[in-house]
């Protein structure tokens, strides 16, 4: 038998490390510590930061935070209670059982302190409208005013930056008007907001004579995140697979017909990531807004339907991004925990609509098709 | 019945459904010319790239035609000349007038496109499982077409699948997703919806190359019998293949056509040595 020695080291263990093999493993491990440490660099600093934040705003926000923290744990164990109730057959009952109950409990915990807590600060932040001079009160009407801004810009940008996507994804000839086109859309999306913003002044404000309101405010924000959706659109579009539509073609499909039924539906969840991401973009940006219809200090109802849409198309309005800036640096006395909280409500906004994207992506990786 | 209806590329499946089922039963006899795709000084290029050089060629109706040749010959290029998918590529130019039942292709205009592109089944080599159920992709031409009646379908799905040879591996999971199929029975697949939108003509390109070799001969007696409804073009690398399939062989090689000719006299005497060359095994 020829007895071949891969191993100077040792003959008997052909698996034994060669120096070779052991200077690469630790070139590997010190690779991997600095990807560790660069990444830390990232993230301790921004924990602390939220942390920060969140402590100084928990004089008006303690009680939400509450809720919230409640609310998740409330919701995670009794999900992973259901998730074990699947894969355990005996005891499926007692783990559904105990979600329930677990449910059931932090329902009527939640209503109740709801109820008899309801002088002692509560929601009062996050339902009441500024009051003396923004000292006091809460931030309801930036933050409806927000609300409205980013559902307007989103209903003006996503209809046409799907379908401009989609154009000129799927039917523009390739040519230089194309690429003119493609080039002008990929380098919009890196302008800086406000130039958008003076855009907006000139384009909306002026020539189109909409003054300084919700409608001027919600078209500049829609122009600002348009290139974005076109391309995010474009990307979902591309990822479906040429073949797909070559094999559609050589049936008899048209160009329609092959969008329609089977690359639109395998994409649609791509761009509407790609349009909620922008959501969190609209809603954090003052720059576009503080020409364009942005206000200090609206006086708005308190209570009833009006409280909920308390601006017209032709109003001008208030918003988060804009109230922060107004109590940070524009009015005396403001308690401190009014500015951090403004800061953390619009932050907990974007990472609210964030992490319902990600959720998407989530969802989308587990159903993808091919 | 139908005599009109497909002769004239305007076969619409909308108009007539249940029928369109044994359409081409009546359809092939009353043709009174036999040739059914005839290239005329065809050439193809992409963008300087010459794919085909001029060439004249004739395909009988209701022939198996054999296509062989090295890569690169152009072989798949010819196909994609005759349904006008050489549309969707922006740099592709033909020349010459590829006419499939004395219509040239190139005239065709609008809506009637896609009407051709029914009229002509395609297989590329690479297995494509579109991601809808395994019924969905048998239905999907038929539906695009205007088909919509559940039974009808049933109906065609079914045959489609046996004449695939993949009934009986797909009966009781037609709901399962098209790209969860392994690679021959999307290969199988693939061939399924080629018949699904009732062709006349059936280009086959490299069909077999995913599909185990037991399957393969029994598509190919399929084939055989497909004979009598419609025009098979086979592309095949499987020089043998084409031997025991064709009734007429051409052979391409260097994106130019060599000689084409019934299969026996190409494959015992050829004109060209380069020919024999390449069917004895003994290229280059």
């Amino acid at each position: 038998m020829a007895n071949v020695n891969l191993n100077p080291n040792d003959g008997n263990n052909p698996f034994a490390r060669t120096p070779q093999e052991i200077k690469r493993k630790r070139i590997e491990l010190g690779a991997q510590f600095t990807f560790l440490m660069m990444t830390m660099a990232l993230v301790i600093p921004m924990l602390w930061i939220m942390w920060d934040l969140a402590y100084r705003a928990s004089d008006v926000l303690s009680y939400t935070y509450m809720v919230i923290g409640v609310g998740c744990v409330g919701l995670l164990i009794p999900y992973f209670l259901i998730e074990a109730a699947k894969r355990n057959e005996h005891k499926r009952k007692l783990f559904m059982g105990l979600a329930i109950a677990i449910l059931a409990g932090i329902s009527i915990w939640i209503v109740c302190i709801t109820v008899f807590n309801m002088d002692n600060g509560g929601f009062d932040f996050l339902t009441l409208n500024p009051k003396k001079r923004m000292t006091a009160g809460g931030v309801w009407a930036p933050l409806i005013g927000t609300f409205l801004l980013v559902l307007l810009s989103l209903v003006i940008s996503a209809p046409i930056g799907i379908l401009a996507g989609v154009y000129l994804s799927e039917f523009a000839n390739d040519n230089w008007f194309t690429r003119i086109i493609n080039l002008a859309v990929v380098n919009l999306a890196g302008v800086p907001s406000i130039v958008h913003g003076l855009f907006g002044v000139g384009a909306f404000v002026y020539f189109m004579d909409m003054g300084r309101s919700l409608l001027a405010a919600s078209s500049t924000v829609a122009v600002m995140t348009l290139p974005v959706i076109i391309t995010s659109t474009k990307e979902a579009l591309t990822s479906v697979p040429q073949s797909f539509r070559a094999a559609c073609w050589n049936m008899g499909a048209t160009k329609w017909q092959t969008i329609r039924t089977l690359v639109l539906p395998n994409s649609i969840n791509g761009i509407l990531t790609g349009v909620i991401l922008q959501v969190a973009r609209a809603a954090g940006e003052t720059a576009p807004i503080l020409f364009t219809g942005a206000l200090y200090y609206k006086k708005i109802a308190d209570t009833g339907f009006d409280s909920f849409v308390p601006y017209g198309l032709e109003d001008r309005f208030m918003a988060l991004s804009y109230h922060l800036f107004t109590v940070a640096t524009q009015v005396q006395d403001v308690p401190e925990s009014f500015q951090f909280g403004t800061a953390v409500v619009l932050i907990g906004m974007v990472l609210m609509v964030n992490s319902i994207s990600i959720g998407f992506r989530i969802y989308l990786r587990a159903r993808k098709r091919w | 019945m139908n005599q009109n209806e497909t002769t004239q590329l305007t076969g619409d499946l909308a108009t007539d459904a249940p029928a369109a089922v044994k359409v081409h039963h009546e359809s092939s006899l009353p043709i009174s010319s036999d040739i059914h795709i005839s290239f005329d000084n065809v050439s193809v290029k992409y963008g300087s790239d010459v794919a085909l050089q001029p060439f004249d060629m004739q395909i009988k109706r209701n022939e198996i035609f054999g296509i062989i040749g090295p890569a690169n010959a152009g072989k798949t290029t010819l196909l994609k000349s005759i349904n006008r998918t050489l549309d969707f590529i922006p740099s592709a130019k033909v020349s010459g007038s590829v006419k499939v039942n004395g219509q040239d292709v190139s005239a065709i205009r609008g809506r009637r496109v896609h009407q051709l592109r029914r009229h002509i089944g395609m297989v590329f080599p690479l297995p494509v499982g579109l991601p809808l159920s395994v019924y969905e992709n048998v239905a999907y031409a038929p539906r695009r077409a205007g088909m919509h009646d559940r039974r009808v379908l049933d109906e065609l799905v079914e045959k489609c699948l046996r004449q695939a040879m993949l009934w009986d591996e797909v009966k009781d999971r037609l709901d399962m997703l098209g790209t969860k199929l392994s690679g021959g029975q999307q290969q199988r697949l693939t061939i399924a919806r080629a018949l699904s939108h009732q062709p006349e003509i059936l280009c086959l390109d490299e069909f077999s190359i995913a599909i185990d070799p037991v399957t393969t001969m029994k598509i190919e007696d399929v084939l055989l019998e497909l004979k009598q409804e419609l025009t098979i073009v086979l592309v095949t690398n499987l020089v043998q293949q084409a031997r025991r399939l064709a009734d007429n062989t051409a052979f391409f090689n260097k994106s130019e056509l060599i000689e084409f000719g019934p299969t026996e006299k190409i494959f015992s005497e050829p004109e060209q040595q380069i020919t024999l060359d390449y069917v004895m095994g003994d290229f280059g």
